[in-house]
C-alpha cells in the first residue's frame, strides 16, 4: 500500500497487535472472580502517574466522578487523556492537577454551557499540551482497531485538513478502490474508567441508553474499572444476557458509586446539576476559584459519600431524578450569564 | 412580531430542512432549528445524535448531544460507531455545523485561534464536526459574519468544505457528492457557485443590503439571485418561544 501522507501527531497508546494479544492473555483473568473493591484501591492499583487513560461516558454524562475525585486526591500526575468529547471530566482533571497533556478530538469546552475556562487557560498558558488532534469518529474507530486486535482501522474522514495533519494517522492509496483513504492507529489506552446503571460482582455490565464509544474503549483499554450505581444479583446479568454490554473477563475492578455521574447527567436516574456546573464554570475563571473548589469538594471529603451530602443529598438527588423524568422544568444558572 | 437575530436564524435554518430526510445535529441553535422544522414543515424529519440517540422525540432542548433528551422516546439508542458508521454509509443527509471562522470554499475551523503551538484562543477541537463535514451528504453551517470570520485563509482547517476548490474532495479521498449546502449568518444565507465551489450570497435578510454582507466578508463572495428572506413568522415565534425554549437558554430572552 502507497503512504500518500503522515500526521505529524505524537502515536500514543498504539501496539503491535501481537503484544496487546500478550497483554490480553497475561493480564485479563477469564474467571467468574469476584472484583469489588474500593474506589481508594481500584485508583491505587490500576492507575500510575504518566498514563495515557480514557473516560467512558460523554464528558458530562454517565461520568466516573468518583474515580475523577479519587485521581486527584490520589495526586495522580502527568496523565494523558483521551480527550473523546471531554468536557467536564478534563476539565476538572486539568484543575485538579492531573492531566497535562490531551490527545484532542474535543476538549476545551461545555457544549451547551460554553467554553471552559480553566481547561482553556491551561492550554493558552502551555501548562497543558495538545499531543494530538483527531475527530470523534477518529477516537471511535482508534478504540475499534484496539479491540478487534488490528494495528489500524481505515476511515472516509480527516483527509484534507489539518485535523489529519496534527493527527497520528496515515493516508494510503486504498488498494480496493485505488482513492486516498485515513488509516487511523489502534488506540489502547493504558486504563479506563466507564460509569454503568449495573452490574454483577464479577463486572458483567448493563447500561441503560446509549453506549456512546464504550463497547469498544472497554476491550481496548489495558485496565478497566468499572463504577456503578448498583451492583446486582448475578441472575440479574443471566436472566438477560443480551443486555451485556461490558462482560467481566475485560474488567480489572469493580466499585460501587451510587449517584457517582453528578454533577454529571445518568440517563434514566438523574440529569446533570447546573447549580454545581454553575458554582464550577464561575469558580474555575481564576486559579484560586479552582483552589476553592478542590479544597471543598475533592479534599474537604472523606469519600464520595461525603461529597454527595455536601451537595444537597438526598434532596438534590431527588430534585435531579425529577428533572431526569421531565416533572420539573431545568434551571441554567450559566444560561442567564451574559445575555 | 419583532424578533432577535437568534430567532431569525433558527426560522432561517429550519425552513432549509426538508422533510423525509435526517440529519446530524449539535446542541444549541441546530437543535432549536430542528425541532421547529419538525412542528412545522418537516414532521418526518429523522434526527441523529453522534452519542447514539436516534429518532427521539424531543421533550426539551439537550444540553449535550449525548445526555437523556437526545433518546428520549426514540426509535434507537445506538453508539458512536452506529452514527458515525451511518454516516460513512450514506444515511446522513445534512450535517448542522458551527465555526469561528469559514473560508470562501466552506472550510471551517473550530480548533484554535492563533497558531497551534501557543493558541491566542484554544476552541473546543474538531469533535465530530470534521466527521459530519466529511461524510453528511450535506453540511449547513450556522455561525456569525463578520470579516474576522469570513476570511480568506483560516488559521486552522479543522473540518472539510470544498478544500481548493472543485474536485478537491474527491482528490483528497472524501466521499463524492458531498459537500457545504448553506452558510446561514445574522446577515443573509450563503450557498456555492456550481463550477468554481465558492461562496455565493443568495438571501439578505429584512433590513440587511447585499453591501452589508460584502463589507462584513473577508473574501470576494459571488453575487447570486439575491433575494430577501421572509421575515419570521407569528407562529415560528410562538413555537420557538412558548414550546421549544421556553427559559430562552439559546434563544434568549
Amino acid at each position: 500500500m502507497k503512504v500518500l501522507a503522515e500526521g505529524e501527531g505524537e502515536r500514543l497508546a498504539w501496539m503491535h497487535p501481537d503484544e496487546a494479544r500478550r497483554w490480553m492473555k497475561e493480564n485479563k483473568k477469564r474467571g467468574l472472580i469476584d472484583r469489588r473493591m474500593s474506589i481508594g484501591e481500584a485508583v491505587k492499583r490500576f492507575t500510575r502517574d504518566g498514563d495515557y487513560f480514557a473516560m467512558g461516558g460523554f464528558g458530562h454524562i454517565r461520568l466516573s466522578m468518583n474515580g475523577i475525585y479519587e485521581m486527584i486526591r490520589q495526586k495522580r500526575r502527568n496523565l494523558i487523556m483521551a480527550g473523546k468529547t471531554s468536557v467536564h471530566d478534563v476539565d476538572i482533571l486539568i484543575g485538579g492537577g492531573v492531566v497535562d497533556r490531551i490527545d484532542c478530538a474535543y476538549a476545551h469546552g461545555h457544549e451547551l454551557r460554553g467554553l471552559s475556562p480553566c481547561g482553556r487557560r491551561a492550554t493558552e498558558s502551555g501548562s497543558v499540551k495538545i499531543v494530538g488532534e483527531l475527530s470523534n469518529a477518529a477516537f471511535q474507530w482508534r478504540f475499534r482497531a484496539a479491540a478487534l486486535g488490528l494495528p489500524w482501522y481505515p476511515a472516509r474522514i480527516m483527509m484534507g485538513t489539518d485535523t489529519f495533519r496534527y493527527s497520528s494517522a496515515k493516508i494510503v492509496e486504498d488498494p480496493f478502490t485505488g482513492s486516498p483513504i485515513t488509516l487511523l492507529p489502534a488506540c489502547y489506552p493504558d486504563f479506563a474508567f466507564i460509569h454503568v446503571h449495573r452490574c454483577d460482582r464479577y463486572g458483567n455490565c448493563q447500561i441503560d441508553g446509549t453506549t456512546m464509544e464504550d463497547v469498544e474503549l472497554a476491550r481496548a483499554a489495558k485496565r478497566l474499572i468499572i463504577t456503578t450505581e448498583k451492583i446486582v444479583d448475578d441472575d440479574v446479568i443471566t436472566s438477560e444476557p443480551g443486555r451485556t454490554v461490558i462482560p467481566h473477563f475485560i474488567v480489572d475492578a469493580v466499585v460501587e458509586s451510587p449517584n457517582g455521574s453528578h454533577p454529571g447527567n445518568m440517563p434514566g436516574l438523574y440529569y446533570s446539576d447546573e447549580g454545581h456546573m454553575a458554582e464550577w464554570l464561575s469558580l474555575s475563571r481564576s486559579d484560586e476559584g479552582v483552589k476553592e473548589y478542590m479544597s471543598r469538594y475533592v479534599y474537604g471529603v472523606e469519600d464520595f459519600e461525603e461529597y454527595l451530602g455536601l451537595i444537597g443529598g438526598d434532596s438534590r438527588m431527588e430534585y435531579l431524578a425529577k428533572l431526569e423524568r421531565l416533572e420539573v422544568s431545568l434551571d441554567a444558572p450559566w444560561s442567564r450569564r451574559g445575555k | 412580531m419583532s424578533y432577535n437575530t437568534t430567532e431569525l436564524m433558527a426560522c432561517v435554518a429550519s425552513r432549509v430542512l426538508e422533510n423525509g430526510k435526517s440529519i446530524f445535529v449539535g446542541t444549541g441553535l441546530p437543535i432549536i432549528a430542528t425541532m421547529l422544522a419538525q412542528r412545522l414543515h418537516a414532521p418526518d424529519l429523522l434526527v441523529v445524535f453522534e452519542a447514539g440517540g436516534i429518532g427521539p422525540k424531543l421533550p426539551t432542548i439537550p444540553i449535550s448531544v449525548g445526555d437523556s433528551r437526545t433518546f428520549h422516546k426514540a426509535v434507537m439508542a445506538a453508539s458512536m460507531d452506529y452514527t458515525m458508521g451511518m454516516a460513512q454509509a450514506g444515511l446522513v443527509d445534512y450535517g448542522f455545523l458551527g465555526a469561528a471562522q469559514i473560508d470562501k470554499y466552506g472550510n471551517l475551523n473550530t480548533t484554535v485561534i492563533g497558531d497551534h503551538e501557543s493558541p491566542k484562543v484554544r476552541l473546543p477541537g474538531s469533535g465530530g464536526a470534521n466527521d459530519l463535514g466529511s461524510l453528511c451528504h450535506q453540511t449547513i453551517t450556522l455561525m456569525r459574519q463578520d470579516k474576522r470570520r469570513f476570511m480568506e485563509k483560516l488559521d486552522y482547517l479543522t473540518t472539510p468544505g470544498y478544500l481548493t476548490g472543485p474536485g478537491a474532495r474527491a482528490a483528497a479521498g472524501l466521499p463524492t457528492e458531498t459537500g457545504p449546502y448553506r452558510v446561514i449568518t445574522q446577515l443573509g444565507v450563503m450557498g456555492f457557485d456550481e463550477e468554481t465551489k465558492e461562496m455565493m450570497l443568495i438571501q439578505v435578510h429584512p433590513g440587511v443590503t447585499v453591501d452589508d454582507v460584502i463589507e462584513n466578508t473577508g473574501f470576494e463572495l459571488l453575487l447570486g439571485d439575491v433575494r430577501e428572506t421572509d421575515a419570521p413568522t407569528d407562529e415560528e415565534l410562538k413555537l420557538l418561544r412558548e414550546e421549544i425554549d421556553p427559559s430562552g437558554i439559546v434563544i434568549g430572552k
